[in-house]
């Protein structure tokens, strides 16, 4: 019986609701706007902290990395010389590693632009000339095999590690183990596969451009068969580049000393380089980033919702006050025919409620909508969990409760006798 | 007449006064007024503007609290009752019928009637076929599911009757019921009333009109808060 009232209560509100749709509508416009807010918020902060922990868990979050970056096309250069000349250099990487404090291992690495096929099959890696240390302080996990040695590199060996992605392509049936793959017009012997790195949904595509699909030769390798310059095919016509280094890669010792090394090492390339034809990555300097991105949109938006949620909460009381008053009549007749003060405060706040959490429920809807809408014109990603929803949903029904118990309670406190004498 | 009853007192009024400060005036409503109702009778309440009529109504119908004496309500005095148990009263014991219908407008026929039953602590299982059943006695079985807005006069006020009855009340308490009404409508919802009457029912029905006190079976006559004079209508028909 008392679900059944409970339920009947709902229907009236309702349907008292809709005798002024217009109004109710607009009312519940505040309560939207909050908890899609609210919503929004949540998920563009989660989105800005995972992206900022994958970038961590692909770059290393000790790490400091300095890349060779092509800088601008100068046509009139380009055109006489046909070779761009520009990039880390192995001087950079020595000064790093004998006179910067607070480093552990600096890694160097070569990126070579050649197809790696097997047999029929073929695809564009990035193919890594990488000294043994890469793997430990990039974080890299072996799979199956073994990764490149001080043995490889003193002998330089022709052998290869392949990433999860290449396996699995260049190799859909066979073990890839002991086959071999060409890369460019050699030969090489597949020697390890590595454990695949998820990438998240949210990883930007944009940061550093890092493809899974991954070939590791060892340094000595790449620098002994692929010299400087190389010849990169770009939208059908040659190009001639010239690079040194296209990575180096700095493992800190402590956490503390990331930003010291990463100024440092800024101050280093700015004084040796003429342009910027380089990039200092710092993935915890991102996760910072991220967090204070977080940080400032829990801000606009938290604050957005909360004075929402306030203005739409005082809103639907004012229009509560005013159907309370508008209704007094109403009340009279129910006091009178029996209904109790709870009666007529249980029928006020459903009625509040039922405003609130339509408003919610309609909030939540566009709260869904409008993370995608910025993840694909403001290029940010955004995580929605599942609690964020139910929380919106709980705050909108909260405001219902507050702002509805004044106007609830005024109307259970009227006098019947001047109720019934209304109007 | 429903003898069987008769003698039972339904409501009882001590002594009761109703006193209204305004400011340093005081009116006396109702002044030092002793009256018993008995099962079964039927009363019209007569007097001038500002007698107490409604006053005196207001207070049997537990809407209103004496400021001096006891009202009793079938032996319950109801100075000891607090707002939740005086609801349950008006819930169970009494129906109401007003002047201006007094029909809630978002619900339908059925459930206009229905509304006593709602507030009941355990409503009775048959309650809508009651509604259904009293809705047919008034005259409108076929219009169960029409809003008030939709409906005469006439056939809101049989609306109201039929919601007054649907708690089977001790008391029915009607507020110049026909006031509103043009004399030919007047004359049909009188008509109810003498079928409630005939049927046993105790009512209490405020006019000003000596026409419709001549329908009741007695008259109780205010002035100033006072009973002015009571008497028996002499009945053409048994
Ligand atoms: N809320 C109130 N405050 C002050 N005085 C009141 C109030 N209600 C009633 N009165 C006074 O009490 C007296 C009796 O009023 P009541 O409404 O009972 O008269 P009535 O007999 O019903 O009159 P009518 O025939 O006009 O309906 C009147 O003098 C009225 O002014
Ligand atoms: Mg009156």
């Amino acid at each position: 019986m008392k679900r059944a009232s409970l339920w009947r209560t709902v229907r009236l509100g309702v349907s008292s609701l809709l005798l002024h749709k217009l109004r109710s509508a607009l009312t519940t416009l505040g309560v939207l706007f909050g908890t899609s807010s609210v919503i929004a918020m949540l998920a563009i902060g989660e989105g800005a902290s995972e992206k900022a922990q994958a970038e961590i868990r692909l770059l290393g979050s000790q790490n400091v990395i300095l890349r060779s970056v092509k800088p601008r096309e100068d046509f009139a250069s380009n055109q006489q010389t046909r070779v761009n000349s520009y990039g880390l250099t192995d001087s950079d990487y020595e000064r790093v590693s004998a006179t910067f404090p607070g480093v552990g291992r600096v890694v160097p690495v070569r990126e070579i632009y050649e197809e790696v096929r097997r047999g029929s099959r073929a695809m564009n890696p990035r193919v890594l000339a990488c000294p043994p240390v890469y793997r430990d302080v990039t974080g890299r996990q072996v799979l199956e095999g073994r990764w490149i040695t001080d043995q490889d590199e003193r002998g330089i060996a022709n052998v290869c590690v392949l990433s999860d992605e290449v396996a699995r392509y260049l190799f859909p049936v066979e073990a890839p183990l002991g086959q071999t793959v060409k890369v460019g017009a050699d030969y090489y012997t597949v020697v390890g596969t590595l454990m695949p790195r998820t990438r998240q949904r949210s990883d930007a595509p944009g940061a550093g451009e890092q493809t899974q699909a991954e070939v590791f030769i060892p340094l000595e390798t790449g620098r002994k068969w692929y010299g400087n310059l190389q010849v990169k095919m770009r939208s059908g016509s040659r190009e001639m580049e010239e690079v040194e280094l296209h990575e180096v890669v700095i493992e800190v010792d402590q956490p503390d000393s990331v930003p010291t090394v990463a100024a440092a090492a800024r101050e280093m390339l700015s004084r040796y380089h003429t342009q910027k034809d380089y990039e200092v990555v710092v993935p915890l300097e991102q996760l910072l980033l991220a967090e204070k991105t977080k940080r400032i949109f829990n801000l606009v938006l938290g604050s957005i919702a909360s004075i929402s949620l306030l203005v739409g909460g005082i809103g639907i009381m004012n229009v509560m006050l005013a159907t309370v008053t508008e209704r007094t009549r109403e009340i009279g007749i129910r006091r009178a025919l029996g209904a109790k003060r709870r009666h007529i405060v249980t029928q006020f706040l459903v009625e509040t409620v039922v405003l609130s959490v339509g408003g919610g429920l309609l909030g939540v809807a566009l709260g869904l909508i409008v993370p995608l809408i910025v993840e694909h014109f403001a290029d940010m990603p955004t995580v929605i969990t599942p609690s964020a929803p139910i929380l919106a949903f709980l705050i909108s029904a909260g405001v219902g409760v507050v702002f509805g118990i004044y106007p609830a309670w005024r109307a259970a406190n009227m006098d019947p006798v001047e109720a019934l004498r209304h109007e | 007449m429903a003898d069987t009853h008769s003698g039972e007192i339904v409501a009882e009024l001590e002594h009761v006064s109703r006193v209204y400060r305004m400011g340093s005036a005081e009116v006396r409503a109702l002044d030092d007024f002793s009256f018993v109702f008995k099962r079964g009778e039927y009363w019209a309440v007569m007097g001038s503007s500002g007698s107490g009529k409604s006053t005196l109504l207001n207070i049997l119908g537990c809407l209103d609290r004496p400021s001096e004496g006891q009202y009793r309500v079938r032996g319950t005095p109801t100075s000891q009752l607090d707002d939740d148990a005086l609801s349950d009263v008006r819930s169970r014991e009494l129906g109401f019928v007003f002047q201006s219908y007094n029909l809630i407008p978002q619900l339908d026929v059925l459930e206009n009637i229905l509304v006593p039953l709602f507030y009941q602590d355990d409503p009775p299982a048959d309650g809508e076929q009651r509604a259904r059943r009293l809705a047919d006695r008034v005259g409108l079985g076929k219009r169960l599911e029409h809003r008030p807005t939709e409906l005469s006069g006439g056939q809101q006020q049989r609306v109201a009757i039929a919601r007054a009855l649907v708690n089977d009340p001790a008391l029915i308490l009607a507020d110049e019921a026909t006031g509103n009404l043009d004399s030919q409508t007047a004359l049909e919802i009188l008509a109810l009333f003498d079928e409630l009457h005939a049927e046993g029912k105790t009512i209490v029905l405020v006019t000003h009109e000596p026409d419709v006190a001549a329908r009741a079976e007695r008259v109780l006559r205010l002035k100033d808060g006072k009973i002015e004079s009571v008497y028996e209508n002499r009945k053409v028909q048994a």
